[in-house]
């Protein structure tokens, strides 16, 4: 590889140049031949006691990734060994699909050679049953929302999965990808975690660990190389970051920014750093005083030095963000010129608001980790804007329930979501159940809706920009920064490919990497 | 003797339905219940209300309570909130594992900090005596997560001894066990000692300025016949209370270094339960901690009016 290859690769990727060799080598081990064997350990954090093994349940990276070892979903969203590659919808159990015009009606054709883990073979009616167990109306899934245009899901003969909506939406394989989605026996609880995976559940302790050995009849032959795995539940980063340091695991997830560099002056260590669609926001309740005034909530989103947040809390490793959700990794993002640190635009824009009281920001780190500091370093840009930002810290515990979508400013964060039209309508459309801004447009919600049922890429492109103009215009979120996938290895592992969309690799790292001995 | 059991018994139970009551009514008035703690920031009304439904969360609390407690006293701790598990089948291998590692600790802790505490007393104000006690100080000033940051930092990335996480499994066996959870066990032997170790100094340097202690070395007995033989049985009393005392706090204190090492113990259980507002998996573990509160101070008064003849003829 010569150096132009590595300064395009580094630029498409988005990251800086200190990381791109990291990543490109990761590039190379991916092309060497996978090796069958040994035993995997993983530590990630998110695991509670609590936890069960019903996708339905899951919200957090140990049951993410321990959820797909051992369930498919009907689509995949992935880039393959490329990371070059935007990730895009990949056939998994459903071997291909089509939409009829106006895509309100949608066919998947279900794989002839799958199995479950206690030799069942798979069937639409498993899928429809499956599907059907986030969608009931007593139904406690996270993925309940995801079916709300849902009109119906019926099998048609054994392996033909007819899905058909209330309204047209051309990326509805995407949104089958969702890890809540694994796919089950009809019947079944799905608490015993039979599923068709690349492994199968040897011994489950929610909150500590999860066994899992290889299901030596996968359908696949290019995934699961290693013989088991053993996720473990470490929740403190210290203890992950030790782990992985003297060689108890071979993956951890979520590495503090500020370790990355310490990190990777270790031998025999590898850092997997990607740029993906989660971001950190301030949303501004746009339904109540003070900040149903569109001028303080542009006074507010040019007070903010968004480099110098990313500098310290991010120490770097992210990219700034622009006031609207959608990230540079997504096929529709628009590039919108950036909003800069303005002081005197601040204040014209505060003084036109007519608003002259200090301006309340509600923040725990309990919303994302460095919040706080964020929130400091907020403050003292906007006092180079004359405005007086003051900061109401709250508890951690309980923040979800009784700050967020309460008070009229706080700050929250959004792991992204696959497709634009996903994060734009489950956050931004007047109606959806998490518009943290509250921030109202019926034009915005219409033609939401008509590029969702729109096929043609470009057209849709066309208006996805305009929808991004919008948020970034008018709506409510002051977005500083979309932050950095950070895994690490030891580097025994290869295979890893960094995924914008999820961490390890799109959570599936287990049945995609193999240990060099 | 036997009545002085039975009455202690008996407030220990009066003791722990306080407990009970305490803990329901401070999980209630946390705020948030299980149903937006499991669905956190994707918490839809739908949902939220789906599991409300599901679980009668509904219900007054003093329903739920009286419900719980029914359960219980037929000996049914019932089922998690957050994942339908049973709890005794959930906290069972966690609450062998806290016994283990306070076990472990307490094995090594107990006998090593009173025979260093006796010979520093018989020492005083000497090279060991100032040693040990400024070597414990240092321990016991440090706050538990950092002494295992430096036990891991030292033993396992630097030497590579001990493995950093302490994984027990159910199919590990006993020397395997051992060694895997040496540094939370060096750890807790630190953190406990200085408390023991300096009581029992004092207890027996206050009885060797006794009177009697005196007569005894005017007598010309040997130096380590008066403290074993005289001075010690009369400095029993605070030193059982100081051990019982440590040994409760080696079973419900050690969520930092069950943290620290990644080790399954009930007080990780607790936390998790508490962040999900499981209350009757919070309920469970608080009996386990407040029976082992109240058993350890019962067998500490046993122990001492067993050490003391006065306290064994009460007036």
């Amino acid at each position: 590889m010569n150096r132009r290859d590595f300064l395009r690769r580094s630029a498409a990727l988005g990251i800086s140049t200190a990381l791109a060799g990291s990543m490109l080598s990761n590039v190379a081990s991916a092309a060497d031949k996978p090796k069958r064997g040994g035993h995997l350990l993983i530590g990630l954090n998110g695991a509670n006691a609590g936890d069960s093994l019903d996708p339905a349940t899951f919200t957090a990276s140990h049951l993410q990734v321990t959820g797909l070892q051992l369930y498919n979903t009907l689509v995949e969203v992935d880039s393959g060994l490329d990371v070059r590659a935007k990730p895009s919808a990949q056939p998994s159990l459903a071997e291909k699909w089509e939409a009829k015009p106006g895509a309100k009606e949608w066919i998947f054709k279900i794989r002839k050679d799958v199995t479950f883990h206690n030799g069942k073979p798979l069937t639409a009616a498993d899928v429809v049953y499956s599907l059907n167990h986030h969608r009931k109306p007593d139904s406690k899934s996270g993925a309940k929302s995801l079916f709300a245009p849902v009109a119906d899901i019926k099998a048609n003969g054994t392996h033909e999965v007819v899905i058909t909506l209330n309204s047209g939406n051309a990326d509805l394989p995407y949104l089958l990808a969702d890890y809540h989605l694994g796919i089950g026996p009809e019947g079944d609880d799905f608490t015993k975690g039979i599923g068709t995976g690349a492994f199968m559940l040897e011994n489950y302790e929610p909150g500590v660990r999860t066994l899992t050995k290889r299901n030596p009849n996968h359908f696949r032959s290019d995934r699961g190389f290693v013989d088991s795995v053993e996720t473990i539940a470490i929740n403190d980063p210290t203890a992950r970051l030790n782990a992985l340091i003297s060689g108890s695991v071979h993956l951890i997830n979520r590495v503090d920014p500020k370790a990355v560099l310490s990190l990777s002056r270790n031998k025999g260590v590898q850092v997997f750093e990607i740029l993906g669609p989660s971001h950190y926001t301030f949303p501004m309740r746009c339904d109540i005083a003070p900040f149903n005034n569109k001028d303080l909530r542009l006074a507010m989103k040019f007070a903010i030095d968004r480099q110098a947040i990313i500098d310290k809390v991010l120490v770097g490793h992210g990219k700034i963000g622009n006031d609207q959700p959608i990230g540079s990794t997504d096929l529709f993002y628009a590039n919108i010129a950036q909003r800069p640190f303005d002081p005197e635009k601040a204040k014209f824009h505060f003084k036109n608001s007519g608003h002259n009281a200090p301006v309340v920001l509600s923040v725990s780190d309990g919303a994302f980790t460095g919040a706080v500091d964020a929130a400091q370093i907020y403050q003292a840009s906007a006092k180079k804007a004359g405005i007086d930002l003051q900061i109401d810290r709250v508890p951690a515990d309980g923040y979800w329930d009784n700050v967020w979508m309460k008070k009229p400013w706080c700050a929250s964060y959004w792991d992204g979501r696959p497709t634009a039209d996903l994060m734009l309508s489950v956050v931004y459309k007047s109606d959806a159940s998490w518009n943290e801004t509250f921030w109202k447009r019926a034009d915005f919600d219409k033609l939401l809706e008509t590029a969702r049922a729109e096929l043609n890429v470009s057209k849709r492109k066309k208006m996805y920009y305009d929808l991004q103009q919008m948020v970034h215009e008018d709506g409510g979120e002051v977005i500083p920064m979309f932050n950095n996938t950070i895994d690490a290895g030891s580097s025994k592992v290869k295979g890893f490919v960094a995924l914008p969309t999820n961490l390890m690799s799109g959570y599936r790292a287990p049945e995609k990497v193999w240990l060099e001995t | 003797m036997l009545r002085l059991i039975a009455n202690r018994l008996g407030l220990g139970l009066i003791t722990l339905f306080g407990v009970s009551v305490l803990i329901f009514i401070g999980t209630e008035v946390l705020p948030g219940d299980v149903a937006t703690a499991i669905l956190g920031q994707s918490a839809t009304p739908e949902a939220v209300e789906a599991i409300r439904r599901s679980l009668h969360l509904h219900d007054p609390a003093i329903v739920r309570y009286g419900r719980w407690l029914w359960n219980l006293v037929q000996g049914d701790l019932g089922a998690s909130l957050a994942n339908g598990r049973p709890i005794a089948q959930q906290i069972g291998p966690r609450l062998a594992n806290t016994f283990f590692l306070a076990g472990y600790a307490a094995v090594i802790a107990v006998p090593l900090s009173i025979a260093f505490g006796i010979i520093a007393a018989m020492r005083q104000n000497g090279y060991f005596d100032r040693i040990t006690n400024t070597a414990t100080l240092i321990t016991i000033s440090m706050p538990e997560f950092f002494v295992g940051y430096v036990l891991i930092i030292l033993l396992s990335v630097k030497l590579g001894w001990f493995p950093s996480l302490s994984m027990v499994t159910y199919k590990m066996g006993f020397g395997q066990r051992l060694f895997v959870t040496a540094m939370p066990a060096i750890t807790l032997v630190l953190v406990v000692m200085a408390y023991m170790m300096r009581m029992t100094r004092a207890s027996v340097v206050a009885a060797m300025s006794s009177p009697y202690v005196e007569m005894a070395i005017l007598k010309g007995l040997p130096q380590w016949r008066i403290v074993v033989q005289h001075a010690l049985p009369n400095a029993w009393a605070p030193i059982i209370n100081v051990v019982a005392l440590n040994l409760a706090y080696l079973v419900v204190g050690v969520i930092v270094v069950e943290v620290v090492f990644v080790y399954p113990g009930v007080g990780q259980l607790m936390v998790d339960a508490v962040s999900k507002r499981d209350v009757p998996v919070v309920q469970a573990c608080g009996l386990i901690f407040a029976s082992t509160f109240v058993g350890l101070n019962m067998l500490a008064d046993l122990f001492a009016i067993l050490s003391n003849p006065r306290l064994r003829h009460p007036r």
